[in-house]
């Protein structure tokens, strides 16, 4: 049977036929309105809990996800601080260790200084010759006033000339003895200023000492954050983190580019050591040259010799076994490495020249193939040497690579962690939004179920009208029943519906007939 | 639990050095040259498809070269053969004594053959291009693709061209062609439906320019 036959399954009349089907039809979907109402407000429901379940794990997740992100964080802040406070308590101790040292043969410099000025002092302070002791009795006799008498004035005369002669003789001493104490004060200078250097020198020192105190103190402070855990401490070390991923992430591409061009040089003549016809088969389309994975093979081992060189020498730390290690085997170690680091950039240079060998071969013979007369180029070696010095220099360089990867493996943890966190985030949000979605068409649905059957739902609504005017007319004893959309039972009505369909009891005074 | 990673590492190592092997893409050419009385005078474009294919065959791809004359399906009629050394410097000798041979070969050409044996030619191509086991054999079929047997010739047989493409390079034009072109539209077809038959595929590259992509 065809859906055209079974259309005019009641009459021939097809306009009928189909009007018989509609009211039928709406007639159905009239008396089933509430179960449909029903299934579809338990089907949204059920998406709508599932939704908001959803969405609790995730929360409950990306807390944790938060709080692990948080832990990593500080751990990690912790721990570079902790290095960063190390190192300058190392640097203060080289510093004290240095300068403390050389006090002892300051502060004995310094004493002897002291003494040679202490005695200069005394020496320059020393009384001048005052002139005899009858100076006075001379001064007294010479003062009177010559009478004429010829024995007294020679005598006078004398004691003048005398004591003129005393007087000379006490001025050019005390003369003398300024002059000595000027050399003495002139000698001592060089020791005032001795002693000034030495001072200036142990300012400097205490100064520098002031300055690496400051820096500890500041760092002291961020880590005393970062023990209590304060949200100042995680912003801080977060943007620190962020900003040692670009960096370092950005440092890390351009190593990869030099280890494009180290590879580069020693991919072709690697053929010729390990042959140009063998390849490794990872699947049956995907395939590399044996010389290509030598090569990288190379590349590979120099940047592991550059990471344990690295690890050895102190300056990065990512295997803890090498820097748990005896100082002693440590420094062996860091030897080997840069032995292995030296032969392998030794081969690189090799390995480079052999490649300007095989890149001339082969231009000559494409020159003979092509008819063309074979030439070599001016200055040749030019491109030769900067390739060997190229392929010696690349290795090393390739050793400093171990310092960014350190920064982009501790910051990476932090920021993936919080690129974790924000997605989780973002999918708590669809969970809602979808939760919110479902009821709103839930909604939609049961509203576009009553806009099908708004022909019945109209005469119910215009019998029910009709009733109440009825009931209006006589008279009623005020009662208060509740009222439900449950159809089945007839005395009660549904006056309004939550937006989700749930039915809603209220309340409201239906006046009684009088019997 | 050493033990185990020990175990492991080993089987890993001996699964990679059992992945390895040669050259997926290498190729086995065989270049037929028609020298033919009709086809004498294009040995010059011969030399420049040799050129060219010296110039773009690496380490583990094999080259021959075989002259298409009166009796084409003997020994004696290969030129010159290799396969090309995994260094590349040895490679780049071998070629160099490819180049020489094929040069030799053209100057000796003074008079082209009284028959074309091409399904002779074509025969020891297909052995050859077998029997060095590349991945992807190419018979490169350097003739007007005119076919004159002698009267005791056999060569009205099915070929297995299995695996093979059979590329006809610089077919030209005969004179009796350009009385009746369907000839020459004939006479590629016939050659097609031969290998196509024979399990081949079949190609005509005229302009040398597009050698490079059918031989990719």
């Amino acid at each position: 049977m065809t859906t055209g036959d079974l259309i005019m399954i009641w009459t021939d009349n097809r306009a009928l036929s189909i009007f018989i089907w509609l009211v039928l039809i709406l007639t159905v979907l009239y008396f089933a309105r509430p179960a449909a109402h029903g299934v579809i407000d338990s089907f949204t429901r059920m998406l709508r809990n599932n939704a908001r379940l959803a969405a609790r794990s995730l929360r409950a997740l990306e807390q944790r996800v938060s709080q692990r992100n948080r832990a990593v964080l500080l751990g990690d802040g912790r721990n570079v601080y902790e290095r960063s406070i190390e190192r300058e308590f190392q640097r203060v101790s080289t510093l004290v260790g240095r300068d403390l040292a050389g006090f002892p043969a300051l502060e004995r410099e310094l004493r002897q200084q002291i003494a040679s000025i202490e005695k200069d002092y005394r020496d320059a302070i020393e009384i001048p010759p005052m002139p005899p002791a009858w100076h006075n009795a001379v001064e007294a006799i010479a003062r009177i006033p010559p009478n004429g008498d010829p024995t007294y004035v020679r005598v006078l005369t004398d004691v003048n000339k005398a004591f003129k002669r005393a007087s000379d003789r006490a001025l050019e001493e005390t003369r003398r003895s300024t002059t000595d104490r000027h050399t003495i004060l002139l000698r001592m200078m060089p020791f005032w200023r001795g002693v000034d250097r030495s001072l200036e020198r142990v300012e400097k020192k205490i100064e520098s000492l002031e300055e690496r105190s400051k820096t500890i103190d500041t760092q002291f402070e961020t880590y005393q954050e970062i023990v209590a855990k304060t949200d100042r401490a995680e912003r801080l070390l977060s943007t620190s983190a962020v900003t040692q991923f670009v960096i370092s992430g950005a440092v890390l591409l351009i190593a990869t580019l030099g280890a494009f061009i180290n590879f580069q040089l020693i991919a072709l003549p690697m053929s010729e050591m390990v042959g140009g016809n063998s390849y490794l088969f990872f699947s049956p389309q995907f395939a590399l040259k044996t010389a290509d994975i030598a090569a990288l093979v190379i590349i590979s081992v120099e940047v592991a010799m550059g990471l344990f060189f690295m690890e050895a020498l102190g300056v990065t730390r990512l295997f803890p076994v090498i820097r748990g290690m005896d100082d002693r085997l440590r420094n062996r170690m860091l030897w080997i490495t840069l032995g292995i680091l030296f032969t392998l950039a030794c081969v690189e240079s090799a390995l480079a020249y052999m490649r300007d060998l095989l890149a001339a071969d082969r231009a000559a013979l494409t020159q003979q193939l092509s008819g063309m007369d074979v030439v070599t180029p001016a200055f040749r070696w030019i491109p030769s040497v900067g390739q060997m010095i190229m392929g010696f220099i690349l290795p090393f360089a390739l050793v400093f690579v171990a310092i960014p990867l350190e920064s982009f493996i501790h910051s990476s943890r932090s920021v993936i962690g919080t690129g974790y966190g924000a997605f989780l985030r973002f999918l708590i949000f669809l969970a809602r939004a979808w939760g919110n979605l479902v009821t709103q068409i839930g909604s939609i649905f049961t509203h576009l179920y009553d806009a099908i059957i708004f022909i019945p739902l109209r005469i119910e609504q215009a019998l029910n009208e009709r009733l109440e005017r009825q009931y209006a007319s006589a008279e009623y004893i005020p009662s208060v029943e509740p009222i439900t959309t449950d159809a089945s039972n007839e005395n009660l009505h549904p006056i309004m519906e939550t937006q989700r369909g749930d039915p809603e009891y209220q309340f409201e005074v239906v006046e009684e007939p009088k019997k | 639990m050493r033990a185990h990673w020990l175990w492991i590492t080993a089987a890993a190592v001996l699964s990679l050095a059992g992945c390895t092997g040669g050259n997926p893409n290498s190729k086995a050419i065989m270049l037929l040259v028609d020298t033919s009385g009709t086809y004498a005078t294009e040995f010059i474009q011969a030399q420049r498809i040799v050129n060219y294919l010296l110039g773009t065959l690496e380490s583990g791809d094999s080259f021959g070269v075989a002259e298409i004359n009166s009796e084409s399906f003997t020994e004696k009629n290969i030129v010159v053969r290799a396969t090309f050394d995994s260094r590349p410097t040895t490679a780049n000798a071998q070629k160099r004594s490819v180049l020489e041979a094929t040069q030799k070969f053209v100057d000796s050409l003074s008079k082209g053959s009284v028959n074309t044996d091409i399904t002779g030619g074509l025969l020891q191509a297909l052995e050859y291009v077998r029997e060095v086991k590349a991945n992807r054999k190419y018979v490169l079929l350097f003739s007007d693709l005119q076919e004159d047997l002698q009267k005791k010739q056999i060569r009205d047989f099915p070929i297995d061209f299995n695996g093979v493409q059979v590329i006809a390079v610089n077919v030209t034009k005969l004179r009796t062609d350009n009385i009746d072109p369907r000839e020459y539209q004939v006479r590629q077809e016939q050659w097609k439906q031969r290998v196509e038959t024979g399990g081949g595929q079949w190609q005509v590259v005229n302009d040398l320019e597009r050698l490079q992509s059918a031989l990719l």
